[in-house]
């Protein structure tokens, strides 16, 4: 696509990887994704700690923050998983967390989305399947292979049938659960993008081209608050599948 | 055909999976509005589903996306 001297829409370039802090951080290979990371790690440790700190009765508007945080994802582990879900709990409110902060951050200008790249959702989803398979052994020991590939009460005849369906839905689960959160990043961040490049394409016509130059950035204003509700969406998303992964494991179905 | 033409006809052909999900999105909404006009008392429990629907749908259509934006620019 490359048309020589005429600006071209250079879509993906934002998602490329620099190394932060200097000669220091490219000794080490520090990219800019790591520190995003730590970030967020930070941001919602500071969240808690400094929420929770004055331990109100009536609650000021950071505590009611942190209590609320705290409420909806207990509220979904108990939910989805049931009971048990109180010892998912954390592992559920740490993903969350984590990739509901890399959405959002991503969205400043001049930022990065760290969950814009496969290594890191895939790395994501491999921990919930792996984290999923475990507690499905550990609870239910060799019940597992037996009763989840093929529930009770299925007739005998089907067993050809139900089994390698089982498995490759069992195994397709981290493949959609990584693919989905990294596509809506970049799908909404290239959005951004071209727009952005209309703005810059039309601007170069003689005459009207300024004015028609407004109208990519008021579709970039909707983008915004559309992509918004996409990064908290998706984060809900990954939270909710990966407790609905582990009601299953929990409970065989 | 040269290259380019054949990359500008591939990412459109790859994007006629969106068709798919706009019946598939248009179905999560309709029978969203239809169960709670019928008993508006369920609207919170059933909205949550119908969001997490509309999100599980859109992301086939942003497979489809990815696909379209792999042949364009790579």
């Amino acid at each position: 696509m490359a048309a020589s001297g005429e600006p071209t829409i250079d879509a993906l370039g934002q998602f490329k990887l620099a190394t932060a802090f200097g000669p220091i951080g490219a000794s080490v290979n520090f990219t800019q994704a790591n520190l995003l990371m730590i970030v967020a790690g930070l941001l919602t440790f500071g969240l808690l700690y400094y929420g929770m700190k004055p331990r109100a009765v009536v609650p000021g508007r950071l505590q009611a923050a942190a209590e609320m945080a705290y409420q909806f994802v207990y509220d979904m582990c108990i939910d989805q998983i049931g009971h048990e879900g109180k010892r998912f709990f954390p592992f559920v409110f740490t993903l969350f967390f984590f990739v509901l902060i890399g959405n959002l951050l991503g969205l400043l200008p001049y930022s990065f989305t760290y969950t814009s790249h496969i290594a890191i959702t895939a790395a994501l989803a491999v921990a919930v399947i792996i984290i999923v398979t475990a507690v499905a052994i550990i609870e239910n020991g060799s019940h597992f292979f037996t009763e989840y590939f093929f529930p009770k009460g299925t007739p005998k005849l089907l067993a050809p049938l139900i089994i390698p369906i089982e498995i490759i839905s069992y195994l397709s689960r981290p493949v959609s659960l990584s693919v989905r959160l990294f596509a809506n990043m970049v799908a909404g961040h290239v959005m951004f993008e071209v727009f952005a490049t209309f703005t810059v394409l039309l601007s170069g016509i003689a005459g009207i081209g300024w004015a028609l130059a407004v109208l990519p950035i008021v579709v970039n204003v909707a983008l915004m608050g559309f992509e918004l509700l996409v990064a908290c969406l998706q984060a809900y998303v990954f939270a909710i599948l990966t407790c609905i992964y582990l009601h299953d494991a929990v409970h065989l179905h | 055909m040269d290259v380019a033409a054949a990359k500008a006809l591939g990412a459109g052909i790859a994007v006629i999976a969106l068709a798919g999900v706009g019946v598939g999105i248009g179905n999560i909404f309709s029978s969203l509005v239809s169960s709670i006009a019928r008993n508006p008392s369920a609207r919170d429990q059933v909205f949550g589903l119908g969001i997490l629907g509309f999100a599980l749908t859109e992301a086939v259509a942003l497979f489809a996306l990815l696909i379209a934006f792999l042949i364009l620019f790579t």
